[in-house]
């Protein structure tokens, strides 16, 4: 049974809900201006929320169960950070109030600010990006003005491991880079070697996932660092994977320029679906000028009387504006929310606890899943979900038979190094029974591939819906319904 | 707290594991900084933390103590409490990209609605899943221009009346590009001919706002057309509101329509996060950026939803992806979708006249004060700009001790616009704000 489309729903003149009478002299826009015809559904409130919250439980969600999808870090929300958030003088601010009267968000944004910078050792950072792909964008922009500013228009190669996010090469080709591709070496790092070899008056600089989307801490990195810097170059940072590394290192010290943070990942503001993410940017003190504008800082000194004054500042070489307003402050809000939460040490039993769960989740599974990269992980691992006596089940199977039990699959397919990939990341909020349960599971599933091949590749049995047909959707391209040509006729 | 195991768990874990201490984990790391002390506070309790962040939030001055009058961009709209009560659902607002659709049917009739509501909104074939917020919804549809000339067409004809910021971001995103970008400069009051005379075959896209910065309404159906007479794509960003009342782009022949979906049931949240609206003609589907949800059957035969045109996107494509989007705005583009489902077809054409006429109210009250003019000859929606005896700075110094955020200072990104005030009124403000405004401005008495 699905449930109805709001449009297939809707009867002519119903509403959700009224508003006031006009309290002035009503004027009308000249006819030429009107439309004729305003084609939305027309649905009762109660209608409205049943349908919502009837999708809704097609969703699996972490408040639901275990969502060990790779580096996304599923962890949980929590929900003091959606009350927070929702306080009136956080949500009913707009955004071009006169400074004097936003001193509560303009403070909140800085200690933010403070927070980042000291969990990554860098030296500023802005807050405006909306996701982490925005922030690389931001990132990448940076190292492109600053190497102009020094005359070297040249510096135009940036290069990217094979195992990177398919973001990091599309920003570099969106920022008119051109993109290099570096392999990995056979533990799985950075090859320094191809690295060297692409060190050339032409490099802008390293774009580089530590630890690297095989959930393995780059053991090269401080060498690759300093072999791009050498040549004249910058290396850009994917924070993607920060959760591992919470008090454990900072990225600035390992020799990373430039960062973005997932406030959605590390920080724990929820994932919504698919956004809003939030993805500030961390620079060194070389940077700092060309930070998108605006950013925040104090403008006057504070003393013991009377608090500092902060405000919106240009940075003096600003690469610009990268969104609307200052970010997504709804977002940040949470986060700083969630770091005094846990404080100084709290992060770094988060980093500590996410890299045990992983761990111990592969150490379970490691004599029944390959793992290629046979060494201590960080906060993920990727396993191989196919195996040669069972020759009709990829890993895309393993997972839809993963839903059966209640759980998310990991990531499929990623990185592309590794075929058959499922990327699993536990995340530092789940218990010891779940990994031993989704471990049980994994293992079960190893032994249906071979023996009872059917339950995988007909999976999932258990979920509200089937596999879908993707081809089908490809090919017919609906992306939309509408109310029927006759709605409203016979009314 | 937020890390469950218990100290006998932990030893237990890392026995499986084969090594002594925690930090046996981190062997591979460089020894230097390790462990660093972040010289941060320590942890706080959650009475603790609230209690903190209630006072931070008390601090800021809301438009419910203020009487607000600032849009620019971002609007004081009421938002209905089932919206909120939907958003807070753990099933939406805790899961991720519906990667596996088995699993994410919600989220994807979600999308597949929001598509559908914004495609009827605008007039056009197609929406995608969202952008990030209205600049960057005007950014990749400069992008998707320049790639559908194949980066041949250099020149951008950019309204000067497209919002301040937009503008901005637009030049961020394309800085790599060495476009031609013209328009910007022209006399902010310009009619549309002044943008008509700048499009020549080298045009890649004429891009408008509707209604326009200053909240005016324009007829585009000629810029449209000449655009088109130049094989120029045409771009319209709305206000969604507006679309309650006002002909859909559709019908100007728009190629584009981008808008800034806040104004759909998104709180002001001092900026974000908010909504970027984008759709397009079905012909354009395979160039447009941004997820997309497709319907499709499962294998039982049941209707069910899919991201589909993967092939566009940077993790098929990575460098060939002509933008890195990856995700969309998920909950945002759901708390509009929940919004114009409550509202539908005659909730949102009431509101919209509300707005039309509380601004209209407020104009005309506005210019019965001696000094201060509105230009009521050109129409315009919920917004209007207040020609003022002194500079808006000092208009809005004088009344914020009243506690009313008078407008936006239009000088801030018009030079020239020094006396300029940008005032939006919108169901929020009741006839008697508008008359206390009118009344505070009368005592000053500026003549």
């Amino acid at each position: 049974m699905t449930e109805p489309t709001i449009f297939e729903m809707s009867r002519p003149n119903r509403t959700g809900v009224r508003f006031p009478e006009p309290d002035v002299p009503e004027t009308d826009l000249p006819q030429e201006f009107l439309r004729e015809d305003l084609p939305l559904p027309e649905i009762s409130e109660n209608e409205v929320v049943r349908h919502f919250t009837n999708i809704s439980q097609y969703n699996h969600a972490v408040d639901i169960g275990f969502y060990p999808l790779g580096s996304c870090t599923m962890k949980y929300n929590p929900k003091i950070n959606e009350q927070t958030a929702r306080l009136p003088g956080f949500s009913l601010v707009h955004p071009l109030q006169p400074e004097v009267t936003t001193q509560g968000s303009l403070g909140l944004m800085y200690e933010l600010q403070q927070w980042l910078a000291a969990i990554s050792g860098f030296d500023a950072v802005t807050l405006q990006p909306a996701a982490g792909a925005h922030g690389e964008l931001t990132g990448v922009l940076i190292i492109r003005a600053y190497h102009r500013s020094r005359g070297e228009k040249k510096r135009n190669k940036m290069l990217v491991p094979d195992s990177a996010h398919g973001t990091n090469p599309a920003t570099s080709a969106m920022s008119g880079m051109e993109m290099v591709e570096l392999p990995s070496d056979e533990r799985g790092n950075v090859d320094l070697d191809a690295l060297e070899a692409e060190c050339d008056d032409t490099l802008a600089g390293l774009m580089i996932t530590n630890p690297n989307t095989l959930g393995l801490f780059d053991e090269n990195i401080e060498e690759a660092c300093r072999l791009v810097h050498e040549a004249g170059g910058l290396v850009y940072g994917d924070g993607a994977n920060l959760n591992a590394l919470l008090g454990i290192c900072r990225p600035r010290e390992n020799g990373i320029d430039v960062m973005h943070f997932n406030l959605h990942k590390t920080f724990s503001t929820p994932h919504g679906g698919g956004g809003p993410g939030s993805g500030p940017v961390g620079v060194i003190e070389e940077l700092a000028p060309f930070l998108p504008a605006p950013v925040v800082d104090i403008v006057k000194e504070g003393d013991q009387d009377t608090p500092p004054l902060y405000g919106l500042v240009t940075p003096s070489e600003t690469i610009g504006r990268v969104k609307a307003f200052h970010g997504h402050f709804g977002m940040h809000v949470r986060a700083l929310t969630y770091m005094l939460s846990l404080g100084g040490n709290g992060l770094r039993d988060v980093a500590m606890t996410a890299v045990l769960n992983a761990n111990y989740l592969q150490a379970l599974v490691k004599d029944t899943y390959h793992i290629p990269y046979d060494r201590l992980c960080m906060h993920e691992f990727v396993a191989e979900g196919a195996w040669d006596d069972a020759p009709d089940v990829r890993a895309l199977d393993v997972s839809k038979r993963i839903i059966d039990f209640g759980f998310h699959p990991p990531t499929n397919y990623f990185p592309l190094i590794v075929p058959e990939a499922l990327m699993i990341e536990p995340t530092e909020t789940e218990t010891k029974e779940t990994l031993d349960r989704f471990a049980e599971v994994l293992k079960q599933i190893a032994e249906e591939a071979r023996e009872n091949p059917e339950l995988l590749l007909e999976a999932p049995h258990d979920a509200p819906f089937g596999r879908l047909d993707e081809v089908k959707a490809a090919k017919e391209l609906i992306l939309k319904t509408e109310l029927p040509e006759d709605y409203g006729d016979e009314v | 707290m937020y890390t469950p195991h218990t100290p006998a768990e932990r030893e237990e874990m890392l026995k499986t594991i084969g090594v002594e201490g925690i930090e046996e984990l981190f062997q591979c790391l460089p020894s230097t900084d390790k462990f660093p002390d972040l010289g941060l506070p320590e942890n706080m309790t959650e009475m603790e933390v609230l209690s903190e962040m209630a006072y931070i939030a008390s601090v800021n001055e809301t438009v419910q103590e203020l009487t607000s009058f600032l849009g620019a961009g971002a609007y004081n709209h009421y938002i209905p409490a089932a919206v909120d009560a939907i958003l807070q659902r753990g099933e939406f607002y805790t899961a991720y990209t519906p990667y596996q659709p088995e699993i994410a049917q919600g989220t994807l009739q979600a999308i597949f609605e929001y598509q559908s509501l914004i495609a009827a909104l605008t007039g056009m074939d197609v929406s995608n899943a969202s952008h990030y917020d209205g600049a960057t919804a005007v950014a990749e549809a400069v992008n998707m221009a320049y790639h559908r000339f194949r980066e041949r067409r250099k020149r951008f004809v950019i309204s000067p009346r497209l919002h301040p910021h937009y503008r901005a971001t637009i030049h961020t995103y394309m800085e790599g590009m060495d476009l031609d970008i013209v328009g910007e400069d022209l006399d902010p009051n310009c009619g549309t001919e002044e943008l008509i005379k700048l499009i020549n075959d080298d045009t890649a896209l004429v891009m408008v706002q509707y209604p326009d910065f200053f909240g005016r309404i324009y007829d585009f159906t000629e810029l449209g057309k000449v655009a088109h007479e130049h094989k120029a794509m045409f771009g319209v960003h709305v206000n969604p509101i507006a679309l309650g009342m006002l002909k859909p782009p559709s019908e100007f022949d728009a190629d584009i329509v981008t808008g800034e979906g806040q104004p759909l049931g998104v709180p002001l949240s001092y900026g974000g996060p908010y909504l970027g609206l984008f759709a397009t003609k079905k012909q354009y589907v395979r160039k447009m950026a941004g997820r997309l949800a497709g319907e499709t059957v499962d294998t039982r035969g049941q209707r069910g939803y899919v991201l589909t045109l993967n092939t566009r996107e940077q993790h098929i494509r990575r460098e060939q992806a002509t933008s890195n989007i990856c995700t969309n705005q998920g909950l945002i583009a759901l708390a509009s979708t929940v919004y114009l489902s409550l509202l539908g077809k005659n909730g949102l054409q009431d509101l919209a006249r509300l707005n039309y006429q509380k601004a209209h109210y407020a104009a005309e009250q506005l210019n019965t004060v001696p000094g201060f003019h509105v230009n009521m000859e050109i129409p315009f929606f919920n917004e209007f700009v207040l020609h003022c005896p002194v500079p808006a700075e000092e208009v809005n110094e004088m009344l914020l001790p009243y506690d009313i955020l008078g407008g936006y200072d239009l000088s801030q990104d018009y030079p020239g616009m020094t006396h300029e005030l940008l005032v939006a009124v919108t169901e929020m403000n009741d006839r008697a704000e508008i008359d206390y405004l009118v009344e505070v401005l009368e005592e000053e008495s500026y003549d």
